[in-house]
C-alpha cells in the first residue's frame, strides 16, 4: 500500500500523519525551519515562496492558536490565506465533508490545512482533490497533528541536540491525544532510545507498547532522569464520563509540579502543546519556571510549519 | 420446463455425493440424479462440463434494503445479486425501516419476493418492538406471517432482563433466536478492533470482551431458558473457544461468521479505508486465523455474506461517520472457495457451510437435491478467476474491500424452483 502522502517521485505531497516518513524528510523539514526562524526574527518578515498561491485554512472544528499560527506562517511565505470556520457554517447546512472541499478547490485554492474532529478525515480529502493541491493536517481526531509533532522535535533537538541517547516522558491523556502519537512516531524515527508515557490507566490506548514506548501508571516512576517531559493537555469533558473522577485528584497523581520535575535530569525542557491547564496538569510554578520551553515551541511552531508549506508547494 | 445439466460435477454435501453425475429437473423439482427419468425429454440442455452443480446456496444475512432504505437498495437489485451469486434462499435481518416487528412487514416483504421470483426470502423478525430492547413482539404472529427466526441484528439490546424474557418466550414456542454477542456498553462509540491498528489510526476501540462478555451472558440464559440460539458473526478467537465449550456442554447452540472476517483483519484498514468499516469490526489476525480454523473443524456452523449494500455517499466520509457494512452476496461463493482453497477444505466440505448447514439453522429442508425435492440448483466454475469490479456486482452497493482483487469461482447458473433466474451466457 503506498504510502498517501508521497507522491510518484516519493516526495511529500500531503503531511497527513508523521508515521510512515522517513528520517532524512523529517530532518529535512527542520533544517528548512531552521532557516525560516531567521525570516521570522526580521524587520520585513517576509518571503515570496507562496507568492500567488492560496492557503485555505479549513478548521471544521474550532481552534484560535493553531488556526493563527498557520495563517501567519502563509502569510510570512506571502500566500493568500482565506480562514474558514466550517463547525459553524456549511456543516450545519448539511453539506457533506467533500462537498465543501469540492466548492473550495472550484475556488483555485492552492492547499488545504485541515482541522477535523474525526480521525482520518485529512485523508480521505487528500484522495479526493485534484493533484495539484496540498492537505496539511492540522490535527484529525486522536490520529495525529504532524505539525505539532515536528515543532516538537524541533524543540527537542534545538535544546538536547542528539536524539539518540534522550529519554522522553509524555505525559497524561495519550488515548485522546493525537500530539502524542505524532510525536512517538517522529522520537521513534529520530531513533530516540527510551520513550515513556505516563498516565491513568484509562488515558493509556489498548496496545501503546507497539507503538515503541513504555508505558508507566506512576508519574515519580516515570520521570525519573528524564530529559524531556512532554505535557498533555486534559479536557475537561473526560471529567464527566468514567475516565477520572476529577481534575483534583488528576492534578494530586499526574500533575507536573516542582517537586516531581526534580526526579526528572535537572537540565530537563518541559514541554506543553497548549493550550494549559494550570493546576490541572500542570502547576503555574512549571509552566513559568526556568525548565518550560513552552512559549519557544509556539515560535518554533510557525518556523516549522512555513517549512512544511514551502517543502509541499515546492513539490 | 424440463432441464438437463449433464456432465457436470454434482457436489450434494446433504447426502454425501461428489460425482460425476447428470441432474434432471422437472416440474420445478429434482427428477433424478444419475440416469434420466423414463420418458424424460429435456426443454434445455445445459452442458455442465468442467463445472460444480451443487444445491443453491443459502445465505443466512442478507439485508434487502426494503423497507425504508430504497435509496440504498431495493429488493430487485439485491434479489437480482443474489441470484447472480447462486444464491437461491437468503434470510434478512430485521433492521429495516420500520422494523419487521408486525405481521404485516413481513407478509408485504414475502410477497414482493414471491412477486419477483428470483430467490426465497427467509426474514427474521425483531425481537423486540422496534428494536427498541424493551417491548416483546408478537413472534407466534410473526412466524405465521413467515419469519424463520428472531433477532436483534445489530441493535444493541442492553437490558439483560429483556434477553432473559426474550429468550424464555421464544423457547415457549421452540423458536430459536438469533443474536450478535456484543456488549452494547462495551462497544459504545467503537468502531475499530480495540487494538494496534485501532490505536495507531486513533479510532475509539471494541475490545474483544465486548463479544465474550456477551457470549457469557448468552449462554448463562441459555442454560437457565432452555431456548435454542443462533449467534451471529463471530470476531474473536476467545468467541470461538467459548462456542466450542458451549457446544461440548450440548447446549443447543449455533453459529456463523461472515465472509469477510474469514479473510481480513484490522490491517486490512490500512489508511482509513472505509470499506473496511464493518460490524463486528475486524480484529487481529490471530482472531481471522481461529474463524477460519473454527470453520473447518465445525464449531462455527455456516459462512454468510452479512450483505450489507451501503450507498457511495455513506462511505464517502471520515471513517467513523461512514457506515458499516459491505456487499456481499456475488462475493459468497468466490470467498468461501478462497477459504477453502487456502485451509485445504475439501470442495463438499465447504459447500456445505454455505449450503446444509445454514439450511439446518434456518429450520429448512432445503440446500440439498434429493429426488422429489425443490430444484434450487448452482452450477459454478471453480476454476475461474475474475476480478471484483463495480461495474460487474449487480447489487446496488459496491462497497467491498475486495475489488479489483482476483477471486476463484464463476457462477454460471442459477436455478429457482427449476427455472433459470440467472444465466451468466458467454461472459
Amino acid at each position: 500500500m503506498r504510502n498517501p502522502q508521497l507522491n510518484d517521485k516519493g516526495e511529500l505531497q500531503h503531511l497527513l500523519s508523521i508515521e510512515g516518513l522517513p528520517r532524512e524528510m523529517l530532518t529535512h523539514i527542520l533544517d528548512t525551519a531552521t532557516s525560516f526562524v531567521g525570516v521570522t526574527a526580521r524587520e520585513v518578515k517576509k518571503v515570496p515562496l507562496l507568492r500567488g498561491k492560496s492557503v485555505f485554512n479549513l478548521f471544521f472544528e474550532p481552534s484560535t492558536r493553531t488556526r493563527t499560527t498557520f495563517e501567519i506562517a502563509a502569510k510570512r511565505l506571502s500566500a493568500d490565506v482565506i480562514n474558514l470556520n466550517i463547525a459553524v457554517s456549511s456543516h450545519t447546512k448539511g453539506e457533506t465533508l467533500l462537498d465543501t472541499v469540492d466548492n473550495l478547490s472550484a475556488m483555485h485554492a492552492d492547499m488545504f490545512v485541515v482541522r477535523h474532529a474525526q480521525s482520518g478525515a485529512p485523508h480521505l480529502i487528500a484522495s479526493h482533490v485534484a493533484s495539484h493541491l496540498h492537505v496539511v493536517n492540522a490535527g484529525d481526531g486522536r490520529h495525529a497533528h504532524p505539525t505539532q509533532g515536528l515543532l516538537d522535535l524541533y524543540t527537542i533537538r534545538h535544546y538536547k541536540k542528539d536524539f539518540t541517547r534522550l529519554s522522553v516522558a509524555i505525559v497524561g491523556d495519550v488515548l485522546h491525544s493525537r500530539v502524542a502519537r505524532s510525536l512517538i512516531h517522529a522520537l521513534t524515527v529520530m531513533g530516540t532510545p527510551d520513550l515513556r508515557v505516563i498516565g491513568p490507566m484509562t488515558l493509556i490506548p489498548a496496545g501503546a507498547e507497539k507503538l515503541g514506548v513504555r508505558v508507566y501508571y506512576d508519574l515519580q516512576q516515570g520521570l525519573r532522569d528524564v530529559d524531556v517531559v512532554v505535557m498533555l493537555r486534559l479536557q475537561s469533558e473526560r471529567m464527566r464520563g468514567a475516565l477520572l473522577p476529577s481534575a483534583q485528584e488528576f492534578f494530586k497523581y499526574y500533575g507536573l509540579t516542582p517537586e516531581k520535575l526534580a526526579l526528572a535530569k535537572p537540565d530537563a525542557i518541559v514541554m506543553h502543546p497548549g493550550p494549559m491547564n494550570r493546576g490541572v496538569e500542570i502547576d503555574s510554578a512549571v509552566a513559568d519556571g526556568a525548565q518550560a520551553v513552552i512559549l519557544p515551541q509556539v515560535t518554533f511552531g510557525i518556523a516549522v510549519r512555513m517549512a512544511v508549506m514551502s517543502i509541499l508547494a515546492g513539490n | 420446463m424440463k432441464i438437463h445439466i449433464k456432465n457436470g460435477r454434482l457436489i450434494d454435501p446433504a447426502n454425501d455425493i461428489d460425482t460425476q453425475a447428470d441432474l434432471f429437473v422437472a416440474a420445478g423439482k429434482v427428477a433424478a440424479v444419475g440416469k434420466a427419468p423414463g420418458g424424460f425429454s429435456a426443454n434445455r440442455v445445459i452442458n455442465a462440463a468442467g463445472l460444480v452443480v451443487c444445491p443453491g446456496l443459502i445465505d443466512l444475512s442478507a439485508r434487502l434494503r426494503e423497507p425504508g432504505f430504497e435509496y440504498k437498495a431495493t429488493l430487485e437489485s439485491e434479489l437480482l445479486a443474489a441470484a447472480a451469486g447462486g444464491v437461491t434462499s437468503l434470510a434478512c435481518p430485521p433492521d429495516t425501516e420500520p422494523a419487521l416487528d408486525e405481521p404485516g412487514l413481513v407478509e408485504m416483504l414475502k410477497h414482493r419476493a414471491k412477486t419477483l421470483n428470483l430467490a426465497h426470502v427467509y426474514p427474521i423478525g425483531a425481537l423486540t418492538i422496534g428494536l427498541a430492547g424493551e417491548q416483546l413482539t408478537e413472534m407466534a404472529e410473526l412466524r405465521d406471517a413467515g419469519c424463520v427466526g428472531f433477532s436483534h441484528a445489530d441493535v444493541p439490546l442492553r437490558d439483560n432482563q429483556v434477553l432473559w424474557r426474550a429468550l424464555q418466550y421464544a423457547a415457549t414456542f421452540g423458536f430459536r433466536v438469533w443474536l450478535r454477542p456484543q456488549d452494547g456498553y462495551l462497544a459504545k462509540d467503537g468502531v475499530a478492533h480495540d487494538g494496534e491498528v485501532a490505536t495507531r489510526l486513533g479510532l475509539a476501540g471494541i475490545p474483544s470482551f465486548a463479544e465474550t462478555i456477551a457470549i457469557a451472558a448468552i449462554v448463562e440464559l441459555m442454560r437457565a431458558t432452555g431456548a435454542r440460539v443462533h449467534l451471529c458473526r463471530l470476531s474473536t478467537r476467545e468467541g470461538v473457544d467459548m462456542v466450542r465449550a458451549a457446544k461440548r456442554d450440548g447446549l443447543p447452540i449455533s453459529c456463523d461468521i461472515g465472509i469477510h472476517h474469514a479473510h481480513l483483519s484490522e490491517m486490512d484498514l490500512g489508511y482509513f479505508d472505509a470499506h473496511c468499516h464493518l460490524q463486528p469490526p475486524l480484529r487481529s489476525a490471530r482472531d481471522r486465523d481461529a474463524l477460519r480454523q473454527g470453520l473447518k473443524d465445525g464449531t462455527i456452523d455456516a459462512l454468510c455474506s452479512d450483505h450489507t449494500p451501503v450507498d457511495e455517499d455513506s462511505k464517502l466520509l471520515p471513517f467513523a461517520e461512514s457506515e458499516a457494512g459491505a456487499t456481499g452476496l456475488e462475493l459468497l461463493l468466490p470467498l468461501t472457495l478462497k477459504w477453502a482453497l487456502e485451509m485445504k477444505v475439501p470442495l463438499a466440505q465447504a459447500l456445505a457451510r454455505i449450503t446444509q448447514q445454514p439450511a439446518r439453522i434456518l429450520g429448512l429442508d432445503a440446500g440439498h437435491l434429493s429426488e422429489g425435492h425443490t430444484a434450487d440448483v448452482c452450477v459454478f466454475d471453480a476454476e475461474r478467476y475474475s476480478k471484483v469490479s463495480a461495474a460487474a456486482l449487480k447489487s446496488q452497493g459496491k462497497n467491498t474491500p475486495f475489488l479489483g482483487i482476483e477471486l476463484p469461482g464463476k457462477v454460471r447458473y442459477t436455478l429457482l424452483q427449476g427455472q433459470i433466474v440467472y444465466d451468466a451466457g458467454n461472459g
